[in-house]
């Protein structure tokens, strides 16, 4: 085995990448429990790179055999059941990791510098996450697929001029049809994972370039020992390795217990409607996106009134698109002095609870039929949701801090 | 460990987020598919009655008679009209364009109908035929106004003359002491061959083998899921106890 690894090292530098990204990679001792989210996401991925690889096998990507084919997996598969509930629960579970992976680095600060590129990677992985989620769940090829993407579609014919001949490109028919399953099969099972993929590399490579963050927001690597290793790091594997392992098994069993137990989470993470085929002559009562996306959406619907002779549809859409861009910039409007909300004024812990609480209220109002006080209360949402961004150059310039200690703090 | 906990709180999050949700004004199902017998006298029904009209495409005759237990000779001699064969699926001979002509809308496809609809709603549309001359069927339902449908089951289950009352808690008349709102008609147009009670429970039985219908794997899903859960658990264990080793040392 030893002679095995040492022929293939004096080829490839196999040793060199696994000492660089495991063995000698030194993290923070004080990880807490909102540091497994990454782990965690990478979990989802692997789940759903294997699963969606034997769904592909058996599932028929066209108008007339999709539906049909879901259900030849749902039946006649053998555990293709198990296949379909592991990517459709995966889906979902995704962005429940991703979003609290977000959250932890909003909390810590760790997309200040020297993070930020880490922190635009991962936004990247996150915009590509939501493309290649919309695709897939046009894919069984159910009403709420097909009407879900026709909304979301034809937001693209908002934008002046050029609108309308972009949806049509993007859907290659005159609506969803056929031609716009296929397209987004290929983009769904090919092109998109691998770019997702290649992100991922890049995330982790920035990652382990800088060190990580720690809920301390302390750079370990300014207090080394004699030999150059940060006092308060420990090598990732064996450390974290098993460390991560017990979080695992704690997700692994929510997991299962949707898959075997909710699969359709009372219809938040299958649709019911999604159990009909796709018909271009009926609309259904209430089109709501899954999820994941209500949050944006109840921002997209917010938008209620014509502003410089633009529709509203059209500031909906920008308004929309804010939202995420604006995720981007966030490295260079955080001017705090420190990092983790642990050593923060009061003023930026209220903001933050304060967008957290404002970031469900929308989700929860996304996915509503809209009344007035319910479209007030998602433009209050999305006011507090800019203001916590644009103002952030302010508060957390004008309060005052905390001093943050030299070492690592541990429980 | 305080962090721990909040974490778990907000997995658990969209579990009772969807335990919340409730219906409007149904009559209440609660489905047993572990009731063979019910199941059984369910694809009966669904057989002899809804076939006719509506097809369960995605669904094949051998499925349905392994999982409930049906020889094949006897499910092939009494519960197959067509000439299909025993592994097909279970389509039927009715061309879509007649039928969306005699009844105003094709029927439509039903395997998947209880995970549209749910058990609830199956359960009182079932029985929420009545009287109304103004229909092209004479019959109009309380759970899907203006419905398309016949009522197709009326020798048994008879017909109402007023909308029957579904999803009403029976009351006690304070003034006389009498039930009020038990039965479910109280004045019918045409009498039935079943007690009302009779016809429930067939309802009942053909709402059980339409979930059945929905998701097939459903009563495998959760028994797999038990030793799935076992076999996590004792991942943790392990897990658990490594990680500790492992961390003794480091403060």
């Amino acid at each position: 085995m030893n002679k095995l690894i040492q022929w293939v090292d004096e080829r490839l530098p196999v040793v060199d990448a696994f000492e660089r990204h495991m063995s000698k990679y030194y993290a923070p001792k004080n990880f807490n429990v909102w540091y497994v989210f990454g782990v965690l996401s990478m979990l989802v991925l692997v789940n759903q790179l294997l699963t969606g690889i034997w769904l592909t096998m058996m599932y028929t990507p066209t108008a007339e055999g999709a539906f049909a084919s879901v259900e030849y997996i749902m039946r006649d598969v053998e555990y293709g059941w198990l296949l379909r509930y592991m990517h459709s629960t995966g889906a979902s579970m995704f962005f429940l990791v991703v979003y609290l992976h977000m959250f932890r680095g909003l909390m810590y600060g760790s997309y200040q510098k020297p993070r930020e590129l880490i922190w635009i990677f991962g936004m990247a992985i996150y915009l590509i996450l939501m493309a290649e989620a919309f695709m897939g769940y046009v894919l069984p090829w159910g009403q709420m697929s097909y009407w879900g993407a026709q909304v979301i579609i034809n937001l693209f014919s908002a934008i002046p001029g050029i609108g309308e001949d972009l949806a049509l490109w993007i859907r290659g028919d005159y609506l969803i049809s056929g031609a716009t399953l296929n397209r987004f099969f290929a983009l769904h099972v090919v092109a998109l994972p691998i770019v997702l993929l290649g992100l991922v590399v890049l995330h982790i490579l920035a990652l382990h370039e800088v060190g990580s963050n720690n809920p301390d927001g302390i750079d370990i690597k300014k207090n080394k020992d004699a030999d150059g290793k940060p006092k308060d790091g420990i090598p990732f594997h064996p450390y974290y390795t098993v460390h991560d392992l017990v979080p695992i098994a704690v997700f692994l069993a929510v997991f299962a217990i949707v898959v075997f137990y909710f699969p359709e989470m009372g219809g938040y993470f299958i649709e019911k409607p999604n159990f009909q085929e796709a018909d271009p002559l009926q609309t259904p009562d209430h089109i709501a996106p899954v999820w994941y996306f209500t949050p944006f959406y109840a921002m997209l619907r917010a938008i209620t009134f014509n502003l410089f002779g633009l529709s509203s549809q059209f500031w909906g859409v920008i308004v929309m698109g804010a939202a995420i861009a604006i995720l981007f910039v966030l490295p260079w409007l955080d001017r705090s002095p420190v990092r983790s909300m642990r050593y923060k004024g009061w003023f930026s812990r209220g903001a933050l609870a304060l967008f957290a609480v404002s970031f469900v209220m929308l989700g929860y109002l996304g996915a509503e039929p809209a009344t007035p006080i319910k479209t007030m209360l998602a433009q209050i949402g999305t006011a507090i949701y800019f203001g916590y961004f644009i103002l952030m150059p302010f508060y957390t310039r004008m309060e005052s801090t905390k001093p943050v200690p030299e070492r690592v703090t541990t429980k | 460990m305080k962090q721990l906990l909040t974490v778990i709180l907000a997995m658990c999050m969209p579990v009772v987020a969807s335990a919340a949700g409730g219906g409007g004004n149904l009559d209440s199902m609660e489905p047993d598919l572990s009731d063979q017998s019910s199941l059984q006298r369910g694809a009966q029904i669904f057989t002899n009655n809804c076939m006719g009209c509506h097809s369960a495409e995605y669904s094949r005759y051998k499925r349905v008679a392994k999982d409930l237990g049906i020889p094949k000779e006897l499910y092939e001699q009494n519960l197959i009209f067509t000439d299909a064969r025993f592994g097909e699926l279970m389509k039927i001979g009715m061309p879509e364009e007649q039928a969306a002509s005699w009844f105003g809308t094709a029927p439509p496809d039903l395997t998947l109908t209880a995970r549209v609809n749910g058990p609830d709603w199956l359960y009182s549309y079932l029985r929420a035929f009545y009287k109304d001359e103004s229909r092209p069927h004479g019959v109009n339902n309380a759970v899907f106004d203006n419905v398309g449908m016949p009522h197709v089951m009326v020798n048994q289950g008879g017909l109402c003359a007023e909308p029957p009352h579904i999803g009403q808690e029976s009351k006690v008349d304070p003034s006389t002491g009498e039930v009020v709102g038990d039965d479910i008609c109280d004045d019918w147009a045409i009498e039935g061959s079943m007690e009302p009670e009779e016809f429930d429970r067939a309802m009942y039985d053909l709402t059980n083998f339409l979930v059945y219908l929905g998701e097939p794997a459903l009563m495998d899903r959760k028994r797999i899921g038990v030793y799935v859960l076992i076999f996590i658990g004792v991942f943790f264990i392990f897990a658990y106890l490594l990680n500790r080793e492992y961390w003794k040392d480091i403060h």
